[in-house]
């Protein structure tokens, strides 16, 4: 059940970030990413982390990808243009994108430690209080200078954003 | 079965298809959701390895991977918006200001 679930997830995944790279038009790509989001999130509930789903459907899927749409809504941008591409990169491109996809694979299966069955329900400290416990105590550090950042990335975005007063 | 490794190599998966789109994209839009993908790659790996070390630290991380991708992402899309108030293009192959 876990490996079927796995297998459907990780095919939505993968078959969504092909799409957002090659599709046309942008809100077709910022669809795509969404399916990317969600499916990413129910990876993360099956390895345990249910914070970090929940925060991924809020934050990306949310958050993030309303923000995306909206700039491609306002720019208007249209259709992209191409350009042609070489004859032997027409056809190498793909095969040649494989095989370094196959040795990245080998290599992580060479390198990462054989580890037992991933089965749901089986990781339980990804539970809000966990995480929440962590970020409060060990990481308060990380966790203020994190809300800093955000604020000052608040502060550039209404900066660069917002039409010039004379 | 399923392990972790499972887990590493869509991790890599993900980060490559995303570096496809940063490479041949022109859209600067299409360009900013790539590089989301990669972040997400980095999550998922990261997650994968809180379960497999039995340590939460790896999705604490996650959470701040989140985090500083919202401030990526709000800053990207008001740099884009700053830019197409002045060239009117979102092609990244037309903008070219820092050039020679």
């Amino acid at each position: 059940m876990d490996a079927l679930l796995f297998m459907i997830f990780a095919a939505i995944a993968a078959v969504c970030g092909i799409n957002l790279v090659i599709q046309k038009h942008a809100i077709s790509s910022a669809l795509s990413l969404v399916g990317v989001m969600a499916a990413l999130a129910a990876l993360y509930l099956l390895l345990g982390g249910e914070f970090i789903a929940a925060a991924q459907l809020v934050v990306y899927a949310g958050a993030i990808m309303v923000l995306f749409v909206f700039v491609i809504m306002l720019l208007n941008a249209g259709v992209e243009r191409t350009t042609r591409r070489r004859p032997w990169a027409q056809y190498a491109g793909v095969p040649l994108l494989l095989v370094l996809f196959g040795t990245v694979a080998l290599l992580v299966q060479e390198i990462s430690p054989a580890g037992d069955n991933v089965i749901f329900g089986e990781f339980t400290k990804g539970t809000p209080l966990d995480v929440g416990r962590a970020l409060f105590t060990t990481y308060l550090l990380p966790f203020e200078v994190t809300s800093v950042l955000i604020l000052i990335a608040i502060l550039g975005a209404i900066v660069l954003a917002r039409k010039e007063i004379d | 079965m399923i392990t972790s490794t499972h887990y590493l190599v869509l991790g890599g998966l993900l980060a490559l298809i995303g570096t496809l789109g940063v490479l041949t994209r022109r859209n600067v839009v299409v360009i900013l959701m790539s590089i989301e993908l990669i972040l997400n790659a980095a999550n998922l790996n990261l997650v994968a390895f809180a379960r497999e070390l039995n340590q939460i630290q790896g999705q604490v991380f996650a959470v701040f991977v989140i985090a500083i991708a919202v401030a990526e992402a709000s800053v990207g899309l008001g740099i884009l918006i700053a830019l197409f108030r002045n060239k009117e293009t979102v092609d990244a192959g037309e903008i070219d200001l820092l050039k020679w």
